[in-house]
């Protein structure tokens, strides 16, 4: 099968050019372009005048004769999209703040002060990683009104870091273990309190760590949808994937360029922030499964 | 006199404060540090659980607080073609996406795994369905799944020559079914073969160089190293996979809202219609509540039917 050269290629004669364009090459270039095809087609139309748009038998679909900005100035200057960006932003940053802060503490008392039971909220942090949040918006929901944040972003903030929080715990205490317990006994030995130790020590060391786990929680608020479905009502409030959803989508004829426009910008932040990461964000999800 | 006779002993060693001396103290620190954590998941995870199941045996609409109705709901809803259609879709839509995620990402990432040139930016690529909102990509396939501009049937009928008619996506039962299961599968491949990659990347060369001295071929190989290597892993990957997979919400939502005629609702999105929009939260919850037997159900099944190899091996699990 296709892991053939997985050990020493060189052993392999029989492993020719073209055996491995067939074997390799063309089932790799197939999953690049099924992986990216809608992205493509998203961008294309997204700069595609509606004439080109809905006539595929005078212009190729695939690509553009003529591009616009038609539907970004649209969506930039007739809807709310940038108010949407702000909150989205805004709840993406606060609970990704919330959650560090929280998972940080959590992560260094299990597993640098080792108390009795330590291993047991350990493990109750990891079990509410498997509660996933379409079991808990309802009776969320009746919480959020009664706390009176019903229609807050600041709803979302207190409430993402439940999904948050456990991954976060996890991946810390992981960065955590590896970290020398020696060179906290040594500070300990030079009189440096607790939160000294955790504060000067533990965490510039962990600044990796702390990294993935942001932008694992950036991404992963950038992207909810059910909770800021269900608690935000008012068009203001309302973060990017929702308010394309359920602002611009109106009526039986939809705006195929500006729902495009919208997914391609709403889309970019987190692609852009990725790209600078990918490497932190690959470690940490697979540090994490491998946990 | 002590202090006379060494003043600088005194003053290299400064006293800390009460407040310093407090939080040095080891119980009240591990309280401190746990409080945000544990305080944040009881208000908004332990507490809505037990306050969802709670709501699933009341009547409770939004703006009334409802009153204990014992199994009412569920009886209603046994009763319920809906839901019924919905548990089987919820049952349907996991067991295939995931065999075609698990599928197609173990053979991304065996394709992966091997020498290839520009290797950490195809890793990057591959990555983009999993890290863009799934709403929005959600989008982009049902313009994909427009009934009459679809790229796919003009690919179809225009350029291949294959069909006489547009696909009708979206419009007719198990047409739509199928359309969800594959832009399920398309955002699941990224995380499945990335998670699979990093566990191929773990098994050593010398099991594949003594295969090979073995005579071992490329599938015996797979068959005998590969899996039983990756098993451990892979457990640990389809139970997340089966949990998120059985209670998705974004993508239906935003393709179908469960239609045509309420065919490709999954229990949540049935939950969220009934319970949000329609007002009626116990029976909402109710429906979300139906849910929790599955997901033990296939946590477990996919923990101990895959990782009991570990046991058997007898490995730490650190």
């Amino acid at each position: 099968m296709s892991n053939s050269s997985t050990a020493a290629p060189e052993a392999m004669q029989w492993d020719s050019k073209a055996r491995r364009m067939v074997v390799l090459w063309l089932p790799l270039a197939c999953f690049v372009i099924i992986l990216l095809f809608p992205f493509y087609w998203m961008s294309i139309t997204a700069f595609k005048p509606d004439a080109e748009l809905y006539d595929f038998a005078t212009h190729n679909p695939f690509w553009i004769t003529s591009p616009t900005l038609a539907h970004i100035r649209k969506l930039l200057f007739e809807t709310d999209y940038p108010s949407w960006l702000m909150t989205t932003m805004m709840v993406a940053i606060g609970s990704t703040f919330l959650s560090l802060l929280a998972s940080t503490l959590a992560a260094y008392a299990i597993q640098r002060l080792r108390f009795r039971g330590s291993q047991y909220v350990g493990l109750g942090i990891y079990l509410a990683y498997l509660v996933p949040p379409s079991i808990l918006f309802i009776p969320l929901a009746t919480i959020v009104v009664q706390l009176g944040l019903f229609d807050s972003p600041l709803a979302l903030i207190l409430v993402y870091p439940t999904f948050l929080v456990p991954f976060c715990t996890w991946l810390l205490i992981g960065y955590f273990k590896s970290i020398p317990y020696e060179l906290e006994e040594c500070a300990l030995i030079d009189g440096a309190s607790r939160l000294q130790i955790l504060w000067q020590i533990t965490l510039p060391l962990a600044v990796p760590g702390l990294i993935s786990a942001g932008i694992f929680s950036f991404t992963l608020s950038w992207n909810e949808f059910i909770y800021a479905l269900a608690f935000i009502q008012s068009s203001d409030n309302k973060t990017v994937p929702v308010a394309i959803l359920t602002e611009l989508v109106t009526g039986d004829v939809y705006q195929w360029g500006a729902l495009m426009a919208g997914s391609l910008l709403g889309s970019l932040p987190v692609a852009i922030f990725y790209s600078f990461f990918v490497d932190y964000y690959v470690s940490s999800l697979t540090g994490a499964v491998k946990e | 006199m002590d202090a006379v006779a060494t003043p600088h002993w005194s003053r290299t060693r400064p006293q800390p404060s009460a407040l310093a001396r407090f939080f040095d103290n080891k119980a009240v620190l591990v309280v401190a540090c746990l409080l945000p954590a544990v305080g944040l998941l009881s208000v908004f995870l332990t507490y809505p659980l037990g306050l969802g199941i709670w709501l699933a045996f009341t009547d409770q609409t939004i703006g009334r607080a409802g009153q204990y109705v014992g199994l009412e709901n569920f009886e209603f809803l046994f009763t319920d073609p809906i839901f019924w259609s919905a548990v089987f879709y919820s049952v349907f839509y996991t067991a295939v996406a995931t065999v075609g995620k698990f599928s197609l990402g173990l053979w991304l990432a065996l394709l992966l795994n091997q020498h290839l040139p520009f290797k950490s930016m195809l890793r990057a690529i591959i990555l983009l369905p999993w890290i863009v909102p799934t709403v929005l990509s959600a989008i982009a396939f049902w313009w994909m799944y427009d009934p009459q501009f679809s790229i796919i049937s003009y690919v179809f009928k225009d350029v291949l020559g294959w069909r006489e008619t547009n696909i009708n996506f979206l419009g007719s039962e198990w047409p739509a079914r199928w359309s969800l299961i594959a832009a399920n599968i398309w955002r699941g491949i990224p995380f499945v073969a990335i998670s699979l990659l990093a566990g191929l990347q773990t098994i050593s060369p010398s099991l594949y160089e003594a295969a090979l001295l073995d005579g071992a071929s490329p599938w015996q190989r797979f068959r005998y190293i590969t899996f039983p290597m990756l098993l451990p892993i892979l457990a640990i990957v389809m139970t997340f996979s089966i949990i998120f997979t059985f209670t998705d919400f974004q993508l239906v939502y935003a393709i179908t809202r469960g239609g045509p005629v309420n065919s490709t609702h999954l229990l949540a999105t049935l939950a969220f219609q009934r319970g949000i929009p329609g007002g009626q939260l116990g029976e909402g919850a109710a429906i979300a509540v139906a849910m929790i037997p599955f997901l033990v159900f296939a946590t477990l099944f996919s923990y101990f039917a895959l990782a009991r190899r570990k046991w058997q091996q007898g490995e730490g699990n650190d």
